[in-house]
């Protein structure tokens, strides 16, 4: 028997999730077919003037991708919560947030990386420009982590309520409009022959700071809910 | 000797002896006073039982005891230094079994053992986690998921975590439970050995346990 080292940790957590998420598929595959569900829905009802679509497509594409990632938020801690793993993980000798990192990496890579892989796709149904869709996928891959990262913070703090999977959305969305404004924002930029670089690289200053900050508060928002 | 009590190695030897003292604990659940002024010591190689009725604070002082609640008053000591001071160094050395057994459904009993180790800080190798579950009587159950098993075989599966790791402090709430009476055997003889080698234990059950060789303490909560 070995003490494990924390990056020992952070990879079994990320393991762990990705193991479970593979016996039991369904919930992967729900969040992305309700991504291009919702996406594939706005030509339909907007009417299918290309030049319309191809001004809305990275608007629709990141309002879907907050949706959708909103789906899955509830389940990030409750099942862990429900048989008595959370607890288990509250007792490690290591610090917290390094397990709370592990459980976002594993929840971005199962709800966030499959949109961000799409979307190039549906933003071709859009018209969109080559550059925009690499923009797109760009400002999408520093976007969505920060969406996985607000999004543990509410669903650490609605566990255990009734009606959690509505709070976490309510609680959750209203934090991830600037993420909505700067990711657009990029995209549009390419579209009107700007440079996209400052809302990139505000994107990138909120994703290291949601990185520093939200492993920590969610842990801690993770041992009230326990009390 | 005189110069030992002025040099306070009379209190330091206590400490030692003593490895958790509770002092003064109170536990407050909603408006609700469970238990108040609850002091006790526990050394290695002794064995707590934690008596009471439905609703009398058991399972709330051993989560205290974990940390999960905040007492209202008192204080945990673990070799002489409150709990929450030594925070990650205390939870090295404790492993506590709830009602929940903490084991996924979707896993087989070799990768939930591992990986609830692993949680717990240390890395098994498969050899050895095989090992535990064989002694916990689940031979040939080692691959099946767990989704499969029954209560009493679920229960064994996680009550294996004790088998790995080497955590001085065993705190169990109700362990026994689903349990028959081969394994509530094999539980009394676990609990023997861990004593044996300076270890402590705290539980709570309905059922009798008798651990061979060793007085079992009583704490009543009313």
């Amino acid at each position: 028997m070995n003490r494990l080292s924390l990056f020992g940790l952070l990879g079994l957590v990320i393991r762990r999730d990705l193991l479970l998420a593979m016996r039991r598929r369904a919930d992967v595959l729900t969040t992305l077919v309700f991504f291009v569900m919702v996406v594939s829905l706005f030509p339909l009802g907007v009417g299918p003037e290309p030049e319309m679509l191809r001004k809305m497509a990275a608007g629709v594409v990141w309002v879907a991708a907050l949706l959708a990632s909103m789906l899955s938020l509830a389940r990030m801690f409750s099942a862990d919560y429900l048989d008595g793993t959370l607890e288990q993980m509250l007792l490690a000798p290591q610090s917290l947030s390094v397990l709370v990192l592990g459980k976002i990496v594993a929840h971005w890579m199962l709800s966030g990386l499959p949109l961000v892989l799409i979307a190039p796709v549906l933003g071709l149904q859009f018209g969109m420009s080559f550059q925009g869709l690499w923009v797109l996928v760009l400002v999408l891959l520093l976007g969505t982590p920060i969406l996985s990262m607000i999004g543990a913070i509410g669903a650490a703090l609605t566990l255990g309520l009734r009606g959690g999977g509505v709070l976490v959305s309510l609680l959750v969305l209203p934090l991830c409009i600037p993420v909505l404004i700067f990711g657009t924002g990029a995209v549009d930029a390419v579209n009107t022959g700007m440079t996209f670089i400052p809302h990139v690289a505000l994107l990138g200053a909120m994703f290291l700071l949601s990185l520093v900050f939200a492993p920590w508060v969610t842990a801690q928002a993770l041992r009230i809910s326990m009390e | 000797m005189q110069s030992y009590i002025i040099r306070g190695y009379f209190i330091t030897s206590r400490q030692f002896n003593f490895m958790l003292e509770i002092s003064n604990l109170a536990c407050v659940r909603g408006d609700h006073q469970l238990f108040s002024g609850l002091s006790f010591s526990l050394g290695a190689g002794e064995l707590l039982q934690v008596q009471g009725e439905n609703g009398s604070g058991k399972t709330s002082l051993l989560r205290t005891l974990c940390g999960f609640m905040q007492p209202a008053a008192g204080e945990i000591h673990w070799c002489g230094r409150d709990v929450h001071e030594l925070g990650e160094e205390y939870y090295a050395e404790m492993i506590y079994l709830g009602h929940l057994n903490a084991i996924k459904d979707e896993l087989n009993a070799l990768e939930n053992l591992r990986i609830s180790a692993g949680l717990a800080g240390c890395a098994v190798d498969e050899k050895e986690a095989l090992a535990a579950l064989r002694r916990m009587g689940l031979r040939r159950r080692e691959h099946l998921p767990v989704k499969v098993l029954s209560q009493g075989q679920r229960r064994r599966v996680a009550l294996s975590r004790l088998l790995v790791g080497n955590a001085r402090l065993w705190i169990l709430d109700e362990p026994l439970t689903a349990l028959d009476v081969g394994a509530v055997g094999l539980m009394q003889e676990l609990i023997g050995e861990h004593l044996s080698k300076g270890g402590m234990a705290i539980f709570t059950t309905h059922q009798p346990l008798q651990v061979a060789g060793v007085e079992t303490r009583q704490l009543m909560l009313s």
